[in-house]
């Protein structure tokens, strides 16, 4: 199955992103916890996108696509027209370090890292993709 | 959407959190946090029993305050919350009560 949602770059709209992506999931079956956690990987990559590549303007607009197979692999995309930061190769610092230099943005890569089982950056000519997997084990 | 309530209740005050606190709505919660210490209150307790979300940016606004010269006890966190909380190993920085009864009482 695959569902796509496409919005404007502003953060009132990260309430919306929220909502699709926990719609799709819901449907799925997967548990509660796991849902509430899969969307916040997603809000703090799209809000990250939002803010630092596009600085809120609602001109331009990112697109969430969302795959899962029967086994329930998912594939987040989150398809971007700007150059999206290379998260896959981000080298988790401690918490604390992160806490004491007061760099807020490091905390949700730190989440989505935790969160997802693996993070890749495709570079396409016209477009990147951050693309974010996770195995859901079948209950 | 966040909404922040603050009442006054003996020595120290109390801070509602209701609502989801994102990216859009963190500075609600930084706003009402520091309007609160700037009046002069040094004992907090934030009741997240109706915290719905919250995402690193309300998490970066928590963890700003534990750092300035005030007690800060959180209470109330839902499974969900609670979960964000441990990923992260906040649970283990900041403090986190399961009621107010024993927020009050860490309080001193």
């Amino acid at each position: 199955m695959k569902y796509s949602y496409k919005v404007p770059c502003t953060k009132e709209k990260l309430r919306d992103i929220r909502s699709f992506v926990k719609e799709v999931l819901d449907k799925h079956g997967i548990s509660e916890v796991d849902v509430s956690t899969l969307v916040l990987a997603i809000d703090e990559v799209c809000a990250n996108v939002i803010i630092h590549g596009h600085s809120c303007n609602p001109k331009d607009s990112i697109e969430l696509e969302i795959k899962i197979d029967k086994s329930q692999n998912l594939e987040f995309d989150i398809i971007d027209t700007v150059d999206l930061f290379d998260i896959a190769t981000y080298q988790e610092p401690k918490i604390e370090d992160v806490i004491k230099q007061q760099k807020k943005g490091g905390i949700g890569l730190i989440l989505v890292k935790r969160i997802m089982d693996d993070i890749e950056i495709i570079r396409l000519p016209k477009k990147n993709i951050c693309r974010l997997t996770k195995k859901i084990e079948l209950t | 959407m966040v909404d922040v309530k603050r009442i006054q209740e003996g020595n120290y005050d109390l801070l509602t959190v209701v609502g989801d606190v994102d990216a859009s709505s963190s500075i609600e919660l930084d706003n009402a946090i520091e309007e609160a210490i700037e009046s002069g209150g040094k004992k907090f307790l934030i009741d997240c029993s109706n915290l719905d979300y919250i995402s690193s940016a309300g998490l970066g606004v928590l963890e700003e305050f534990r750092k300035r010269d005030i007690t800060m006890i959180i209470y109330g966190l839902n499974e969900k919350v609670a979960n964000v909380f441990e990923i992260l190993g906040l649970d283990q920085l900041l403090v986190i009560k399961q009621t107010k009864e024993e927020a009050k009482a860490a309080l001193g």
